[in-house]
């Protein structure tokens, strides 16, 4: 069976870029490609990942710049045409911005940047990045962010929910969503979502800080092997 | 023609500025007389501690890059060298508290990749008053977010530190910034330009008027007057650096770098000078050459602003278009604004007129040195004095324990390493707060181990013994995560030099710390001075504070301090004494900094260290802990900590029966006296006897005291039960301890 490969897009600001990088060639052992955001080429991709980060230092709003980036059109184009595309933290902020997903950020309940292991519930199972998860199941990751803090209008949550697309919630470690582990006050505990045809997903919590027992947690691998999976059922380029 | 009070104005004395004279052989103009100031400041200049800094040991085998560039650099095998500094941004910490911390992070962060080394840790060491005032309160919340809004935005980890409170650090906080930066070992970059006709370039954010004097108010008490200075301090841009690094570390894989430095304290002025010094060679620029964000600004202005996130390099002859290049594909502007010239001159023009010409040697390397006046102060012998019997009664051990896990030094720092992205780059393998910074190297099996330490109430009573209880602590951390000590460097935080007692403070601590590295075969290879901390006469606690950065060869045995599984053997390693002087126990129940401090004994300290890396090189331990502020009780408690739940049954020695203590004092000394040297270790029950017979060869006092398990904290002493609580209880008090002041945001 061939690699998959991941284009990693780098924009001024990014610094998830090699963690990805290095969780999806060293430890997973797939092909990966760093591609700078001027680039309008993702070189044959099978997977794009917008990385974690403060692009252009998030001075404006979180993503609202590097969304203007050359790359981003053809990221919408892949998107649109199907193909199944990651959003990291600043990654995931990105995608709002430039309209791939629903919602905004806003600043930490607590105002205060957050990194610690959070408790993530998949809520399910019919995206590229999620289908070897079982229903429920509860992965240990990190997040590490100021903004994210999820919010949509109530009519743009009703729809997410009744159209299945909130893919990740914070609960607590056995799978309960409660106030008291809603980490960063996002609406209805929304820490990941999906786009109508389930390819593009968006979530706030690091999957590539999860891929290994000696960083703390090896959970985030479900996220990036899924992927892999599911493309493994299809042809793949190159 | 200028005056008196021009002069004054500078900061230079009546005698320095004949010295100007002197090296002129003219009358300065003021922009010369401007670049002498900042150069001679006692920032820039260590006119003060030159002197006793040549005392301290700087040569060992690793050692690639002693004092006097950038930045440290020793050897950790694997063909790779670990660069590492620390610095203070005191001064302008407390004037604009967010600003002031995040710029500090910012130029320590470029001191590392100016060496040609990617930054992959940070560590903080701070200090405040205490918690009480809301002034106090708006600071450190304002430093720590600043660190993590530097930090998180560049993607460093910020993955520990140390923090401590007292009343003489209200008025001057202590911020001081340790980053560790890798590279390979054969390719080290030097702050030096040569080759005449090289270009000189301006990479980086455009000059403005911001932290003119920057170097000079640091170099100044405070008074009422002090708020008026936050023009002085400068703002980060963490976004631009981040362009700068990658930019910079882009263009040094290149062959066409000669020679790299960071604008730091005294920007353009320093960068220059200081380059053309260690080179030999003259520099010349032309300041109209140099990106400007405000309009009208002066040659004066322009060599003396301290606007961050500015580098100058020296390219070589041909390979400008390269350089040009990859700055361009960052959105970098660089900008050639002079030469490399063969007269020594630091030559500096405008438009095309010379505006000031100075020897560069004369403003890097001959500024004036003192050897200040020292005076023992005189009120030490009876701070030091304390009779133990006149204390009066001690509360029970429980709630004494209950009152030093809750106190701000001693609880969970978690409410500020919550705010800091400690695992960005996916290399931190000791969690934040879990002991020593440890990081693994990619590409090799080894790890990276680092600590601050620093210890102000010991170093005011006694502040050569105090420098070394703090070498021998921080290189005890790095033993304890399994990491051999191999370098140092050091921040050194004090009052007016200009006052006998201080400078004598600051000898005393100077002597104490070369002692110790020499006897734990430690080389400083950098480091830092901050004098002036002091407002109104007050001076800060003399605060030397020491980063040791130690190798594990296998990362995979890195050790944290929390017990990994109940049922494992407890063992106490060292040899606790009767030591209650300078303890927090004593300023937290009896409100005394007094006392005699806790012995060391060099070599039983370096015994035990080689001990802890050899034994968890060989994966006989489970965890490791120093027993540091708040004694082996406190260390006890914080083992337990974090482990999810894991509690213990642990019966210690009483200490001090020998030395007619009241059975009252010897129970204090045995919980909460803060020996040095000693260290709380768990074992696998089946490998107790062979770490023990181990440390007897190694002639290592170790004894068993207890066993991990349940969910109590039990501690007797001499067989009497001295502290038993549910572990949860005394854990939640610690967890909240800092938190409370803050809101509680953090549970």
């Amino acid at each position: 069976m061939g690699k998959t490969k991941f284009v990693i897009i780098v924009f001024p600001g990014s610094n998830c870029d090699h963690d990805a990088h290095y969780a999806i060639t060293e430890v997973l052992g797939q092909e990966a490609e760093l591609v700078w955001h001027k680039d309008t080429d993702l070189r044959g991709a099978d997977v794009v990942v917008l990385p974690g980060g403060f692009s252009y230092g998030d001075y404006l709003r979180s993503g609202a710049i590097a969304r203007f980036s050359p790359v981003m059109r053809r990221v919408a184009e892949f998107a649109n045409s199907g193909g199944p595309v990651l959003g990291i933290c600043n990654g995931f902020q990105v995608l709002l911005e430039a309209g791939l997903l629903p919602g905004g950020m806003r600043r930490n309940q607590h105002l205060e940047f957050i990194c610690e292991h959070v408790s993530l519930r998949v809520e399910h199972t019919d995206t590229p990045f999620t289908q070897n998860a079982s229903a429920g199941q509860v992965l240990r990751i990190p997040i590490a962010h100021g903004e994210g803090n999820y919010y949509a209008p109530p009519e743009t949550i009703a729809e997410l929910e009744a159209n299945r697309r909130v893919i990740f919630r914070y609960t607590s470690p056995d799978g309960t969503v409660d106030e008291a582990w809603n980490v960063n006050g996002s609406t209805s505990a929304i820490a990941g979502i999906c786009n109508e045809s389930r390819n593009v997903v968006g979530l706030m919590p690091h999957p590539e800080r999860a891929c290994e027992h000696v960083v703390g947690s090896a959970d985030g691998r479900l996220v990036l092997e899924s992927v892999i999976t599911a493309l493994d059922g299809v042809t793949k380029a190159g | 023609m200028i005056s008196d009070a021009t002069i004054a104005e500078h900061g230079l004395t009546a005698d320095e500025y004949q010295r100007v004279l002197a090296i002129l052989g003219r009358e300065p103009n003021v922009t010369e007389l401007g670049i002498f100031s900042v150069m001679w400041s006692e920032h820039c200049s260590y006119k003060s501690s030159r002197v006793h800094l040549r005392t301290l040991p700087t040569e060992g085998p690793r050692v690639l890059q002693g004092p006097g560039e950038n930045a440290g650099a020793v050897d950790i095998g694997n063909g790779l060298a670990a660069v590492f500094k620390i610095e203070s941004h005191n001064h302008p910490s407390f004037i604009e508290p967010y600003q002031g911390a995040a710029t500090g992070v910012g130029g320590i962060i470029r001191d590392i990749f100016t060496m040609g080394a990617r930054p992959v840790a940070l560590l903080n060491s701070l200090r405040f008053g205490p918690l009480a005032d809301p002034r106090t309160r708006q600071v450190v919340a304002g430093v720590v977010a600043g660190i993590a809004g530097y930090g998180n935005s560049i993607g460093i980890p910020t993955v520990g530190g140390e923090m401590g409170f007292d009343e003489t650090y209200a008025g001057n906080p202590l911020v001081n910034v340790f980053c560790l930066g890798v590279t390979e070992a054969d390719t080290l970059i030097l702050g030096q330009a040569e080759g005449v006709g090289n270009a000189v370039y301006y990479v980086g954010a455009k000059t403005g008027r911001d932290g003119i004097h920057g170097a000079t108010m640091a170099s100044a008490e405070f008074d009422e007057t002090t708020e008026e200075k936050r023009p002085n301090v400068q703002v980060g841009d963490p976004f631009m650096e981040k362009l700068l690094l990658e930019a910079c570390l882009e263009v040094m894989e290149t062959d066409a770098l000669v020679g790299i430095q960071d604008m730091g304290a005294a920007g353009l002025t320093c960068s220059t000078c200081e380059m053309g010094s260690r080179g030999g060679v003259g520099i010349e620029i032309d300041v109209a050459k140099v990106p400007q964000r405000e309009t009208g600004m002066n040659p004066y202005e322009i060599m003396l602003s301290e606007s961050q996130e500015r580098m100058l390099l020296v390219v070589r002859q041909g390979h400008e278009a390269e350089v040009e290049k990859i700055f361009e594909k960052w959105d970098l502007h660089a900008a050639r604004i002079g030469n490399v010239t063969d007269d020594g001159l630091l030559r500096v023009c405008n438009h095309g007129r010379v505006v000031a010409e100075i020897p560069n040697r004369a403003l890097a390397e001959e500024g004036p040195v003192y050897n200040r006046p020292t005076r023992r102060p005189s009120d030490l012998d009876e701070r030091k004095a304390l009779d133990l019997t006149t204390l009066g009664s001690s509360p029970p051990a429980a709630q004494v324990l209950g009152w030093l896990l809750a106190s701000p030094q001693i609880a969970s720092k978690r409410w500020v390493y919550r705010q800091y992205d400690h695992m960005v780059r996916t290399n931190t393998i000791v969690p934040a707060g879990m002991g020593a910074g440890v990081i693994r190297v990619k590409g090799t099996n080894r790890a990276l181990v680092f600590s601050v330490d620093g210890n102000g109430r010991y170093c005011l009573l006694d502040p050569y013994q105090g420098a070394m209880l703090a070498v021998a602590e921080s290189a005890r951390n790095v033993a304890c995560a399994g990491g051999m000590p191999v370098g140092v460097t050091n921040c050194l935080n004090f009052g007016n030099p200009e006052r006998p007692e201080i400078m004598w403070q600051f000898t005393q601590c100077v002597e104490g710390i070369g002692d110790a590295c020499r006897a734990l075969n430690l080389p400083i290879t950098g480091g830092n001075v901050s004098l002036y901390n002091e407002t109104d006469g007050l001076a800060i606690q003399p605060t030397p504070v020491i980063g040791v950065v130690g190798v594990v060869d296998n990362a995979t045995r890195a050790l944290g301090r929390v017990f990994r599984r109940d049922g494992s053997t407890v063992v106490l390693l060292g040899q606790s004494r009767a030591e209650l002087g300078g303890s927090e126990y004593l300023k937290l129940v009896y409100q005394r900094v007094a006392g005699k401090l806790p012995t060391l004994d060099l070599v039983a300290e370096h015994k035990l260290q080689q001990f802890l890396v050899s034994a968890i090189a060989d994966g006989l331990l489970e965890s490791a802990h120093d027993c540091a502020e708040g004694g082996t009780a406190v260390t006890l408690a914080e083992c337990c900590f974090e482990s999810g739940g894991i509690g213990l049954e642990v019966s210690l020695p009483p200490v001090g029966v020998d030395d007619g203590m009241s059975d009252e004092l010897t129970l204090a000394a045995t919980l909460f006296g803060e020996t040095a040297s000693c260290v709380v270790a768990s074992v696998a029950e089946s490998q107790a006897a062979e770490l023990l017979s181990r440390a007897i060869n190694a002639g290592v006092p170790a004894r068993v005291v207890g066993s991990t398990g349940g969910r109590r904290f039990r501690l007797s002493v001499d067989g009497a039960s001295a502290i038993d609580c549910p572990l949860d209880e005394i854990e939640r008090v610690w967890a909240h301890g800092l938190a409370r002041h803050f809101g509680g945001g953090a549970a």
